[in-house]
């Protein structure tokens, strides 16, 4: 017999949570590292000629009011002084930006534009809303198809193992404090599509295998016996998936990195829930309403 | 009967591999990108009302007009133009040089008045036939203006009650200059002095001609990607992706031998069938939308695994290799339509609610799930049937079981 996974679920979902409560504790303590497409904003990204460090680039900064702004040094070593430097502002207005601009080749020396953004506030909350209506609404679209393909305690495990996934990059980022910007959004989402489609696989397997349920075969003995039959499937899957984006984040630009990072996280933790969570998850839901259904089966009438 | 097959599944993949091999660059290179992948310039406007002008369905139409008509006198090259939801307007320019002037000029309202020293109006822009720029004897920059036949004639009048007067010209009710009249100016013709440079009155100029807009726009959202870092997340993601593809190959092929082959060839069509449904829709490739085509290339290699995998478990049963591999196809397929309709319900939502990112990502995850669907399912079971009829290879092991 193989390890049974239905049998240690409690130590499955306990990791689970191991990795989820200190991400929530980060999220409610220090919160999110926005980046302007949620708040608003002016982001710079200047790349200096010379390594600059982030007190000067704050000096010219509290010239212009700016002290509040955000400052990151995009340096790849553990040094104080990088030429890639990325600014956060309030929304600055055409000539605001270009004083501040003008300012930094006067005090810190030429540069050359990496990026120049500037996001609205009504855009950035207006994103943020669009963002979680567009994922409730296709997650009860995804409730509903499998409700009608399966049964509707499918549809709810899957689901609960989808917010898993979104709590643990989400709890991840806030830690490790990686900027949010849009693209992010776009993440989440292939996350959600990758670990739904991950679960339904396994799924479908206990579908197939209830059908042909053997006499004294117990339910959790079929579940682990599906989870095993897929096992295979769901570690190659992963693999292959798991290249084309670690090569994006190893071998992408800048502009990729946190973009597939939360991939690479949404990506393990889709095919971990989809294992360990979702179907032990429908399992015990299962247990319980046949217990319920036969206590009243066997009460007397 | 054996060599003859072989042969025809040997003409058909290669026909394929050539074929595609042979697109596939150019092709990726010619579908659209997206400002965050090669650099240039992203600006969203919204159309406001004012206490003059509000803003109605007329109004952002021809708004869109007059900003088109601008950016091509502006000499850009490949602008996008488009409206979003009720009162916003995208505009991506790319490989601009100067993205801070273009964005001042494009929004501009650009209303030209003609005042009386009363401050009664008396013409505007729409009164105008055209405006150049020009330099004059004395080397100054102005901008000639022709009226139309019927703003002529009110000029002629204008002028002729105001000799010895000021008359104002004023942009956006900024006055541009207050000359004195000194006789009457009737050929409906007339000019704006007072321009600093000779570039100012160009674009003056292009802005007279392609007439003010209708309603106040404001300026929401400008990204500007420089050209140094365009370029290089244009060489890294070409680079990321390249090597991303030869891992998933080369996996396919080390677990799968021959079947893998197959599964790989499938991914080469399916990889240029998808540009080629993005070069027709005319569809711009972005970040999220690169999320999309991955998770859907994950799906086809999935799709492949799965029906691999169930081949392997219907031989190690006892079945032959072609009934294995039926019953691989049949039984995966349930699984695979079940798991890809579930994504496809989800992407097609997000595709008809979403905007940015999130429809970028919608439009190739749902063109990837449906591809993939028929690449992965029937172009591999073909390619496979024929590979078996040539009966080549007797061994599961030849094809990873």
């Amino acid at each position: 017999m193989k390890f049974s996974i239905i049998g240690k679920r409690y130590w499955f979902f306990a990791l689970s949570l191991l990795i989820i409560l200190p991400g929530l504790f980060s999220m409610v303590t220090q919160g999110f590292n926005l980046g302007i497409d949620f708040t608003g904003g002016t982001l710079l990204d200047l790349k200096f000629a010379k390594p600059v460090t982030v007190a000067e680039v704050r000096a010219v900064l509290q010239e212009y009011n700016l002290e509040n702004s955000v400052v990151q040094l995009a340096a790849t070593e553990k040094t104080d002084a990088a030429p890639n430097v990325l600014i956060r502002t309030h929304v600055l207005n055409e000539s605001e930006r270009k004083a501040v601009m003008e300012g930094f080749t006067a005090k810190i020396g030429q540069y050359d534009v990496m990026r120049v953004e500037k996001v609205g506030a009504t855009i950035g909350s207006e994103l943020t809303r669009e963002a979680i209506i567009a994922l409730v609404l296709s997650w009860l679209a995804m409730i509903a198809y499998i409700s009608y393909r399966f049964e509707y305690r499918f549809g709810v495990a899957g689901i609960m193992s989808l917010i898993h996934d979104v709590f643990v990059v989400l709890g991840i980022f806030s830690l490790l404090q990686k900027e949010i910007d849009a693209s992010f959004v776009a993440a989440l989402l292939t996350i959600v599509g990758y670990s739904i489609n991950d679960t339904i696989v396994i799924f479908d397997r206990i579908r197939e295998n209830m059908k042909s349920m053997k006499k004294g075969e117990s339910l959790s003995e079929m579940v682990d016996h599906s989870i095993w039959q897929t096992m295979t499937r769901s570690i190659y899957t992963v693999l292959t998936v798991l290249f084309a984006t670690g090569a994006l984040y190893f071998l992408g630009g800048e502009t990729t990195k946190n973009f597939s990072l939360a991939l690479l996280i949404g990506f393990v933790s889709g095919m971990y829930s989809s294992i360990f969570n979702a179907s032990p998850i429908w399992y015990m839901w299962k247990e319980h309403d046949e217990k319920k259904r036969m206590e009243h089966r066997m009460r007397p009438a | 009967m054996r060599s003859a097959a072989l042969t025809k599944f040997l003409a058909v993949v290669a026909i394929i591999v050539l074929v595609c091999g042979y697109y596939i660059t150019p092709l990726a290179l010619s579908v659209k990108q997206g400002l965050d992948l090669q650099g240039g310039t992203h600006v969203v406007l919204e159309a406001v009302d004012t206490p003059e002008a509000k803003v109605d369905e007329d109004a952002v139409k021809r708004v869109i007009k007059i900003i088109e008509k601008r950016i091509n006198e502006l000499g850009l090259t490949e602008p996008i133009v488009q409206r979003q939801g009720e009162r916003r307007i995208i505009i991506e320019l790319p490989g601009v040089k100067d993205p801070e002037k273009a964005i001042e000029m494009i929004g501009k309202t650009a209303l030209l008045e003609f005042q009386d020293e009363s401050g009664k109006t008396y013409l505007t822009g729409k009164d105008l036939k055209d405006s150049r720029a020009q330099i004059d004897q004395s080397k100054q920059s102005l901008v000639a203006l022709e009226f139309s036949e019927q703003g002529g004639k009110i000029f002629g009048e204008l002028t002729s009650k105001n000799v010895g007067k000021h008359i104002a010209i004023l942009l956006d009710k900024q006055v541009l200059t207050n000359p004195v009249v000194n006789e009457p100016i009737m050929g409906g013709k007339a000019v704006i002095t007072g321009n600093k440079t000779q570039e100012e009155a160009e674009r003056l100029a292009i802005l007279l001609r392609s007439g003010s807009l209708p309603v106040k726009v404001e300026v929401l959202e400008t990204r500007t990607v420089g050209p140094t870092l365009g370029d290089d997340s244009k060489e890294k993601s070409k680079t990321a992706f390249m090597v991303g593809t030869i891992l998933i190959v080369a996996f396919m092929l080390l677990y799968y031998r021959l079947a893998g082959f197959v599964a790989n060839v499938s991914l080469l069509l399916y990889l240029v069938l998808l540009l080629i449904c993005l070069k027709m829709l005319n569809a711009t490739l972005t970040l999220p939308g690169i999320a999309g085509i991955i998770l859907s290339m994950g799906m086809a290699v999935d799709a492949n695994v799965l029906i691999f995998e169930r081949f392997k478990e219907e031989h190690r049963a006892g079945k032959t290799l072609r009934a294995s591999m039926d019953a691989g196809f049949t039984r995966a397929f349930a699984t695979i339509f079940d798991s890809n309709m579930t994504t496809l319900f989800a992407s097609v939502i997000l595709f008809f609610l979403g905007t940015g990112p999130i429809k970028g990502f919608a439009i190739t995850l749902t063109l990837g799930i449906v591809l993939s669907m028929f690449t992965a399912i029937t172009i591999t079971k073909i390619l496979l049937k024929m590979l078996m009829n040539a009966s080549l290879f007797k061994s599961g092991k030849a094809y990873g079981a």
